[in-house]
């Protein structure tokens, strides 16, 4: 990869996570390397069931027990294997070097709990403050993370804050450390649309302030365009494009890519005159059971499919600027 | 502000919840067969009826029923809940002397029962598929199924009659002397079995309803917002899971404050605990109505009561409790 | 999010609601075992007293004989009477008074709760203050002044114990009629024109019933408890020999012989347990959602 100045924050490589269903064990994440590097927001695109969520987990170390485990590959974290590590060590980094930001504002904070003491605690785990200093700082992330009256506030409970505002504590409580990575998964998708944008500035601001790099999961393309830097498409648990923003909206080489542009009309608006008629992508995303297969997933719904594609699993063709695309047909698209 | 105004509208709803039993205290003495009358005419072995409409006349007992019904809520409300004239004493004093043993049991039950059923309930959700878990499966089953008087008697057979751990009867031996801490001990060491086999039937409920509502508060998102934080794993399940889960055992406590009362006579019965349970015993065989009515109301009074304190402590555990109706 | 939903696998072939809850029943083993137990209770009482015949009130033998000898299975009790006779008598008791407590307390919570989940307003407001005022009454001490008031005859016993019993039922229902009258179905009715008691009692009702079910099955098990309960402390017809009412005439002589205590509470222990196994079954296999999320 070009403009490689320092070496990454994150890398993953060929990571395979597993759950075990009733219908047996499959690979909700199959082979997905990337890397994260300093300051630098990515985008993980996919329709829901594509293992964007499982993905967030994972990094954070908190796969749900005894039904997700990694089970090849590694999570390098400036150089520690997170999946090696410790589970004190793990806590040590949660909410501290890597945190994260929920889809449910409604329900991820502790309804009996003041706000305050929610966004306090972290702060006295990790930076070692007494209850004092900690409640102060509370308020003063309350003020960054631009609530009003932030000195009543911070002793509310939840059930006394929007939705919208609730967002903006679980980012005070994500960046309370200020953290080197921040994953935020679908972190507007339960607000309202005014709210959204509201909400992406913020964390945008703040990232670009205390220099987090940042994750962000959304199926949002609009989104995506907007915020980051780099994307990677998921489709069934496995890399479908990655690449920059930017080129890979203007060229997709996959065509779910294709696809999942064609549905937001805007994104093209900018590039052609006329407007094409709204298109979605017909079918839906293979169950569970079906991710382990040697095939194309994407096969199924896609009008380009041909027998290699239903019967040998594509690897990955390289672009400029490390594009990849992990189509038989990458070069047609 | 909103707590006082809402404890302040729960008293008064409380109120008229004792008035309420009140009225069907007196329908019921109304409605049944034979008066007060006819108990003091037996009680003296006969009376003419010249004598038995003059007791009527005494007693008010000639009145119309509505005019009867708001002397006798008068008198309740003045602390008067009439004469018992098999005990030759005031129905409000005997009441209070039996009152203290059976809130001891009610309240030592209760206490020992949510205590020991969060610990089991947490311990099992925890580890769902070990060994707590499944004693508190069979527990719940336990509970349910077995009669409460039973379970006394075989512990009492066992711990009493075999093992000689505890007295079998009564709250006090009379050759124990001393005050003090010789007293409270003495009657900590009768209060054992009784407490233990009252709490029986609870701890299974608890325990069964603290591992559902710890399961489910484990796999709530703010537990795993608390796990994003980096907390460790005792301050994610005793910090930010337990206050939520217990809120729904508290509440179930409250309800069952009614039916551990019910358990305490029958359990009063086994141990010859000189309680409300054994008094409205003895009563009953005697016909004491004034004495059993008594008891009702007083038993209705410990559940209001108990039913506000679960308020007050729900409302400390989750602010949600209250904040709107 | 994206906790896979697997869709679960279609069965064979579609079957009654009723037909397939019995299926789900049958794998249950526990719940199985319980009914088994339940119809040899029941057995035991219906055909007991002309397989093994006697009178519970007679003293046949020496007082105290332990079970198994001088051919008695059970033993005798205190005053001499045949300790299986008497169980076999005590099972009818049992199972009559369960049963029809049962049915009363379902008969009352279902009113009181299908009325105030439907009305709503005054109605509703009014049926569940009497709801709480019958949860503050210490259901025992309710029943047994009750039962020392209006005499202690069968009937007297299942009305006391319904009047106490029903408030769970009511609860119950008002939360499932609520639910359920918000549902598409209730105001297409309501559209058509149906009047109330046609929508409460054929529409609403039969959607509410799985639940009630469980809770009634479960409520017969609370009868035959409560039952047991009044005629340990005594407060049972005389004429009629129960479990409870053995335990409590024996209870003073546990010293000698505490067989006569423990076998009448076994058998109240065992039926009430498969009660509740049933009760647990028909949980599962009425709610399946429940179980499986």
């Amino acid at each position: 990869m070009k403009n490689s100045h320092n070496s990454p924050l994150l890398k993953v490589e060929n990571l395979r996570i597993e759950l075990t269903t009733r219908d047996g064990v499959a690979p909700v994440i199959d082979d997905l390397s990337l890397e994260l590097r300093a300051g630098e927001t990515l985008s993980f695109v996919g329709e829901s069931g594509c293992g964007k969520s499982m993905t967030a987990l994972a990094l954070m170390g908190l796969l749900p027990e005894k039904v997700g485990r990694v089970a090849k590959g590694s999570i390098c974290f400036n150089g520690e294997d997170l999946t090696t590590a410790s589970p004190a060590r793990l806590n040590e980094i949660r909410g501290n070097d890597i945190s994260m930001i929920f889809q449910e504002p409604m329900t991820s904070l502790n309804p009996v709990y003041t706000i305050g003491e929610q966004i306090a605690e972290v702060l006295r785990r990790h930076r070692g403050m007494n209850k004092a200093a900690a409640w102060q700082r509370a308020i003063e992330l309350l003020d960054a993370v631009r609530i009003p009256n932030p000195k009543n506030r911070v002793s509310d409970y939840p059930h006394q804050l929007s939705g919208g505002q609730r967002q903006r504590v679980m980012i005070a409580i994500a960046l309370a450390c200020e953290p080197k990575i921040l994953i935020a998964d679908e972190p507007t998708t339960a607000l309202d649309v005014t709210v959204q944008a509201q909400i992406f500035d913020l964390m945008r601001d703040l990232g670009r302030e205390l220099g987090t790099a940042t994750i962000l999961i959304t199926h949002d393309m609009g989104a995506v365009a907007e915020m980051a830097e780099r994307m990677i498409v998921m489709y069934a648990g496995r890399m479908a494009e990655t690449g920059p923003v930017q080129q890979v909206i203007d060229h997709p080489r996959h065509p779910y890519t294709k696809g999942l542009i064609s549905c937001v009309p805007h994104l093209l608006a900018q590039l052609t005159a006329e407007r094409p008629p709204l298109a979605e992508i017909d079918g839906i995303v293979p169950s569970l059971k079906d991710f382990g297969r040697d095939e194309c997933l994407f096969a199924s719904r896609c009008e380009r499919a041909n027998e290699q594609c239903r019967n040998q699993r594509p690897p990955e063709v390289g672009f400029s600027a490390g594009q990849l695309s992990a189509c038989w047909q990458a070069e047609d698209v | 502000m909103t707590f006082l105004r809402a404890t302040f509208f729960r008293s008064l709803y409380a109120i008229l919840l004792l008035i309420a039993v009140l009225v069907l205290n007196f329908s019921m003495m109304h409605m049944a067969p034979g008066d007060v009358a006819d108990t003091i005419a037996q009680s003296m072995g006969g009376a003419d009826p010249e004598i038995m409409a003059q007791i009527r006349a005494d007693y008010g007992l000639d009145q119309p029923f509505l005019i009867q019904l708001a002397t006798y809520v008068g008198k309740v409300l003045n602390f008067d809940l009439g004469f018992s004239f098999f005990y030759n004493q005031p129905v409000v004093s005997l009441i209070l002397e039996r009152l203290p043993a059976t809130l001891l049991l009610v309240l030592g039950a209760q206490l020992l029962a949510l205590t020991l059923g969060v610990v089991l309930g947490v311990i099992s959700a925890r580890n769902p598929n070990g060994m707590t878990s499944h004693l508190v499966t069979g527990l719940a089953l336990f509970g349910y199924a077995a009669p409460v008087f039973w379970t006394g008697i075989l512990c009492l057979i066992a711990f009493s009659l075999h093992l000689g751990w505890f007295p079998t009867s009564g709250m006090r031996d009379v050759t124990v002397a001393g005050g003090g801490w010789a007293k409270l001990l003495d009657i900590a060491h009768h209060a054992v079995l009784p407490i233990i086999t009252l709490c029986s039937v609870y701890l299974a409920l608890y325990s069964r309803l603290c591992r559902t509502a710890m399961l489910e508060v484990l796999g709530s998102d703010y537990v795993r917002t608390a796990k994003a934080k980096g907390l460790s794993a005792r301050q994610v399940v005793y910090k930010h899971a337990l206050k939520n889960a217990v809120s729904p055992v508290i509440t179930l406590a409250g309800l069952q404050f009614s039916a551990v009362i019910s358990g305490a006579v029958l359990v009063e019965a086994v141990y010859s605990w000189p309680g409300l349970g054994t008094l409205a015993f003895q009563s009953i065989i005697a016909r004491d109505t004034p004495t059993i009515l008594g008891i009702l109301f007083f038993s209705a009074l410990v559940v209001i009561v108990g039913n506000l304190l679960t308020d007050i402590a729900l409302r400390l555990v989750d602010p949600r409790v209250g904040g709107k109706q | 999010m994206n906790t896979q939903k697997t869709p679960t696998p279609s069965t064979a072939q579609a079957q009654s609601p009723m037909g397939e809850a019995w299926r789900m029943f049958r794998r249950d083993h526990a719940a199985m075992a319980g009914l088994l137990v339940l119809m040899l209770v029941l057995i035991a009482g219906l055909a007991g007293p002309y397989v093994y015949s006697g009178d519970p009130f007679e003293m046949v033998w020496a007082p105290f004989t332990t079970p198994g000898t001088d051919g008695f299975v059970l033993g005798t009790d205190y005053l001499g009477r045949d300790l299986l006779v008497m169980l076999i008598h005590g099972a009818r008791v049992s199972i009559a008074i369960g049963l029809s407590a049962a049915f009363l307390t379902v008969v009352i919570g279902i009113t009181v709760g299908a009325l105030a989940g439907f009305y709503r307003g005054w109605v509703e407001e009014l049926l569940m203050r009497l709801t709480e005022f019958f949860q503050v009454l210490p259901t025992l001490l309710f029943s047994m002044v009750i039962v020392a008031l209006f005499g202690a005859s069968l009937p007297m016993i299942t009305l006391a114990i319904g009047i106490v019993s029903w408030p769970p039922v009511a609860r119950i229902t008002r939360a499932e009629f609520m639910r359920i009258r918000e549902l598409e179905y209730v105001t297409a009715a309501r559209a058509c024109g149906v009047s109330n008691v046609k929508i409460i009692l054929q529409v609403i009702l039969p959607n509410a019933l799985p639940p009630i079910i469980v809770q009634a099955a479960l409520m017969v098990g609370s009868a035959i408890l409560f039952e047991a309960g009044l005629s340990f402390l005594g407060l049972t017809d005389p004429n009629v020999v129960s479990w409870g009412q053995i335990i409590g005439s024996n209870r003073q002589y546990i010293l000698d012989s505490s067989y006569t205590v423990t076998i009448p509470g076994l058998a109240i222990f065992v039926t009430v347990l498969a009660i509740s196994l049933v009760g647990d079954g028909l949980n599962d296999a009425l709610n399946p959602k429940l179980r499986k999320r």
